[in-house]
């Protein structure tokens, strides 16, 4: 299906985008000399620590249209959306804005919205995960749900996801 | 709020771990994983150099990477009594799955026992023992002994009919070629024990006898064949969900269209185009919707045929290909009989005469026009089903049809007849034997069966849960099946059983547990007055388990090494990566050890004839019940060996072996390539089978009297029983209760809402489930997950039959009435529709 492969491909050119940032993140670690990280680095923490990143503004949101965001950087990308009823788990001022991951946790494909049910579909082996229920995996290959943003929202409406409650497909460390 | 496990990081494999064969110990499709395994003091790095991928982990890695895991890909477990860290990851080197994982074998390593991490702490750990009113943890030796006096004295005391035996006859977990070797060799060898079940059936039979007795093994091609094929036909199967990998590895890549260029490599000279499909079920099931997606509904025909009306619409088909001249008469003439079938069928070992193709054309004749009025099917689908099948191709060339069936057709109305009815048009087509062909069955388990000769067993087989009920038998062994949850008429089952366990337990309460003589005496003078003396052998506790006397814990596959076959007869073996929990041994052991013991016990009772049956038990490892029974046993395998599989990796060969050459084991790609068939002279028979409604006895007037059909099966994050998924969180998530599909009309006649918990019911009994609506449901049709724990669908299958006592669940009708609103479990779930829909 060449519709299919052209999705595969628009997600390997989205990670590609992004793999200059994670590099140079690693390439100015790789310049301390090791016992020095030892000795002046902060003890290593049980979690990751997740950047606080301003995603959007509420009213940048219409209720059911996805926005294309990434978090916890830009190599991971993601939605919000604002569902407009409130939800378990939903931010904002009216609870019903949520942000998942749109990387399929089976095999990395990049996840379509369907506007209809509300719902992110995998065009790879068929995976669908519920929006509304926390990102429940409906049907599917993934032995995860879909990670899911920790979002805030400030007085101002900017929302800021501060972390992501489980593994993101193509990381072994939610931050890189 | 959906299950999350709150994991943000895992630890990395280094570049010197362990690195193991796995084949997935779940369905029969067998995909290869990998085993890695580390010391747990250590770790691997993000930089290449320090990780087993050699790649930089500091990425994010695309989509396919084989330099991901998953959380329920990771555990830590025990090697020799250490902690270690252990991934489990798909092989993208494997053929058979191309680095795919699913959602059942994606989760081995978290399906592992780890007392780390708490994962399975179910697992059986002791020999546990009725004891003061309850279960017990016991030696071997103890247990062993209560065991050996128990099932020695009734044999010598009424014969080995009197042991009743119930086991798996499989591969993956808990079942093996060493496993059901050491079974085998125990009750077909040592003993010949007639009073034989297999675990998802009531007698000791084939689910297949009829492509069998046509001289066709059910397991003939291979898994690129559905690559190959111009058209796959399937029947009562829903691969997408149960064999999830073989149908998006080999189907999909055909229903797309992107193994054009291996047809054009591998079959020259003929015109080749993107897969078709027919698919045969009462059901939309997701591999509808998915093969839509792919293959563009034009290449799909879903024939939504009346529940138990298969045989009707085979035959319809069969007489439109012969009236269309669309039979291959090269193959019919070289490789099938030409003299005429013996007998009336009436004979209940042999349900229908075998016989030439003239005689079967003639005697299964059926027009497209009654089977539509039979099938519910119009008569332009068959006739286009039969186009799609065998209308020779532009220029001549035949049709490569493959055929593919499972537990729609096994356990529905008929089986042996509508069996040898889809084989009729695989044979009438020549498509066995042939690229793009084969008539196959898809499989639950892995296959692992190498066993003494049992022909002693007898055909029909006995009913053994029938006999059960009726008070036969005085000691039951048990192994890896769970009757509550899986047998038919399984509310009458449950009671008695429970009824004639009772009794052997208030006679092993009134005697002190140490004198083994007391209490042998006991539960003997329990079983002559209709108990039963139960022993129970499961790597956990089982539903079954509960009523028993003896629990004896098993290892399961990579707590021992491990060999099986998949669907296309590939074997691999499975290196142990851990150790097995507690005191639990490999099931093959545990056998030969039951078998030292009764030979003991029968010396001591100055049974020494019988004792020395039970020689050659001597195994101390796995491999040496391998090297007894499959090496020295199966065909070809004297070619095979535990060292050549491990050099064989995770894509083994496909059975049978044939040599050994260069350091290779060599395979058979396909059956029947040679146009010679498994019968005495060669020639594949015919089956005359004609129609004759719902077979089975009470299936005609269920459906008369209750208004919906109660069809049942498998859903795709289930594993069998669910036997270790009860202790998974995804999974209970998701599943708190088993889902019954029903059309929202029914909903409302019945008055339920998504997530209610609703009663089934029929004369054979009740049970429970979980509504889910589904609008592409047909009214009056539903659909219940099969052999869930916290609702048993068996309880509503009757006890009805066909002569050879394969179970008839599909056709099941019920009534349904409300329990309650939807639990707090039920709250948070998700009631959208299963079906991915393209664009």
């Amino acid at each position: 299906m060449s519709g299919c492969e052209r999705l595969i491909d628009a997600g390997r050119r989205q990670f590609l985008r992004g793999s200059a940032f994670a590099a140079a993140g690693a390439a100015a670690s790789a310049t301390l000399p090791g016992n020095a990280v030892a000795q002046t680095a902060s003890p290593a923490m049980a979690r990751v620590v997740y950047p606080s990143n301003r995603l959007a503004n509420v009213a940048d949101l219409t209720v059911n249209e996805p926005l294309d965001v990434a978090y916890p950087d830009d190599t991971a990308t993601g939605v919000l959306l604002k569902l407009g009823t409130k939800v378990e788990g939903g931010a904002g001022p009216d609870e019903d804005i949520v942000g998942f991951s749109t990387v399929c946790p089976h095999k990395g494909y990049p996840l379509v919205y369907s506007a209809d049910d509300r719902t992110l579909n995998c065009p790879g082996h068929y995976s669908r995960f519920d929006c509304e229920a926390g990102g429940q995996q409906i049907w599917g290959q993934a032995t995860q749900n879909l990670p899911q943003y920790a979002l805030r929202v400030d007085e101002k409406g900017d929302i800021y996801a501060e972390g992501v409650d489980e593994l993101i497909y193509g990381r072994l460390s939610n931050v890189l | 709020m959906a299950y999350k496990r709150q994991i943000d990081r895992l630890p990395i494999i280094p570049a010197d771990a362990t690195r193991q064969n796995v084949t997935c110990h779940y369905c029969i499709v067998g995909c290869g994983y990998n085993a890695y395994s580390w010391p747990i003091n250590k770790q691997g790095g993000t930089a290449a150099a320090d990780n087993v991928f050699g790649v930089d982990l500091a990425e994010q890695q695309y989509a396919d990477s084989d330099a991901w895991y998953s959380p329920s890909m990771y555990n830590i477990v025990k090697q020799n009594g250490r902690d270690v860290h252990l991934v489990i990851k798909p092989d993208q080197e494997c053929v058979v799955n191309s680095g795919l994982g699913s959602v059942r074998g994606a989760r081995m390593a978290e399906m592992s026992y780890s007392r780390a991490r708490s994962t399975q702490q179910q697992r059986l750990t002791d020999p546990l023992v009725w004891r003061y009113g309850q279960m017990q943890p016991t030696s071997w030796d103890d247990a062993l002994d209560l065991v050996a006096r128990v099932t020695a004295r009734v044999v010598a005391d009424k014969g080995e009919d009197a042991l009743f035996v119930s086991a798996f006859d499989h591969g993956g977990a808990g079942g093996g070629y060493e496993n059901t070797w050491g079974t085998g060799k125990l009750y077909f060898g040592a003993m010949k024990v007639k009073n034989i079940r297999i675990h998802n059936r009531p007698a000791y039979n084939s689910e297949v006898h009829g492509t069998r007795d046509m001289g066709v093994g059910e397991l003939n091609n291979c898994y690129e064949d559905a690559e190959l094929a111009d058209t796959i036909m399937v029947v009562g199967a829903n691969p997408l969900e149960t064999q999830t990998n073989y149908f998006l590895n080999h189907w999909v890549p055909n229903l797309r269209g992107t193994s054009l260029d291996k047809k054009d490599e591998q079959l020259g000279g003929e015109p080749h185009d993107r897969g078709r499909i027919i698919i045969v079920d009462p059901r939309r099931t997701v591999t509808v919707a998915a093969c839509e997606a792919e293959a563009g509904a034009e290449n799909v025909l879903h024939l939504q045929i009346n529940s138990g009306t298969d045989l009707a619409l085979f035959n319809a088909i069969f007489t439109e290909i012969a009236e269309r001249g669309w039979v291959d008469h090269e193959f019919i003439d070289a490789s099938t009989a030409t003299e005429l079938g013996t007998g009336d069928g009436t004979d209940p070992a042999r349900p229908a005469v075998l016989t030439n193709f003239a005689s079967a054309r003639d005697g299964n004749r059926m027009t497209v026009e009654e089977a539509a009025e039979i099938t519910g099917i119009s008569a332009d689908e068959i006739r286009k089903a039969a186009s799609w099948i065998a209308e020779p191709k532009e220029g001549g060339a035949r049709r490569r049809t493959m055929f593919a069936y499972e537990k729609g057709l096994i356990w529905g109305n008929d089986n042996y007849r509508t069996n040898g009815a889809l084989v009729n048009i695989a044979l009438a087509t020549g498509n066995v034997g042939r690229p793009g062909g084969g008539v196959v069955r898809l499989g639950g388990h892995q296959e692992g069966y190498v066993r003494p000769a049992d022909g002693h067993v007898g055909r029909p087989a006995a009913y053994v849960d029938r006999l059960l009920i009726e008070g036969q038998g005085g000691v039951h062994h048990i192994w890896g099946c769970d009757h509550y949850k899986t047998t038919l008429n399984a509310a009458e089952f449950k009671r008695v059983y429970k009824q004639r366990t009772d009794k052997v337990k208030d006679a092993m309460n009134a005697v002190p547990y140490g004198d083994r003589e007391a209490m042998v005496d006991a539960i003997v003078t329990a079983i002559d007055d209709g108990g039963l003396f139960a022993v129970d052998v499961d790597i956990v506790p089982t539903k079954i388990g509960e009523a028993c006397h003896v629990v004896l814990p098993a290892a399961t596959s990579g707590e021992m090494n491990l060999t099986s076959m998949n669907g296309e007869r590939r074997m691999r073996l499975t290196e142990r990566y851990m150790d097995p929990p507690g005191q639990a041994m490999p099931d093959c052991l545990i056998a030969a050890r039951i078998a030292n013991n009764m030979q003991r016990v029968f010396g001591e009772i100055g049974k020494s004839e019988i004792a020395g049956n039970f020689n050659g038990f001597d195994w101390r490892t796995e491999e040496d019940a391998f090297m007894d029974g499959y090496n020295a046993n199966a065909n070809g395998g004297e070619f095979v060996t535990y060292e050549r599989l491990r050099e064989m990796g995770n894509n083994g060969f496909q059975e049978p072996a044939t040599a050994y050459e260069n350091g290779r084991i060599v395979g058979t790609q396909r059956l029947y390539a040679d146009g010679k068939f498994g019968t005495e002279d060669g020639k594949a028979r015919f089956m005359l089978a004609e129609w004759r409604g719902l077979q089975a006895p009470g299936k005609q007037e269920q459906k008369d009297r209750f208004p919906f059909l109660i069809n049942n099966g498998r859903a795709n994050l289930v594993w069998q029983s669910a036997y270790l998924d009860v202790e998974n969180d995804l999974v209970m998530d998701r599943w708190p209760f088993p889902f019954i599909e029903m059309h929202p009309d029914d909903m409302s006649k019945v008055g339920v809402k998504e997530g209610d918990l609703v009663e089934v019911f029929n004369e054979a009994g009740s049970t429970q489930a979980m509504v889910y609506p589904t609008p592409s449901a047909r009214p009056g049709e539903t659909f219940m997950l099969f052999g869930y724990p916290t609702g048993v669908q068996g309880n509503v299958v009757n006890a009805g039959t066909n002569e050879l006592h394969i179970p008839n669940y599909k056709q099941t009708w019920g009534d349904i009435r409300k329990i309650s609103d939807a639990p707090a479990s039920v709250a948070h779930l998700s009631f959208k529709s299963k079906e991915y829909r393209a664009g």
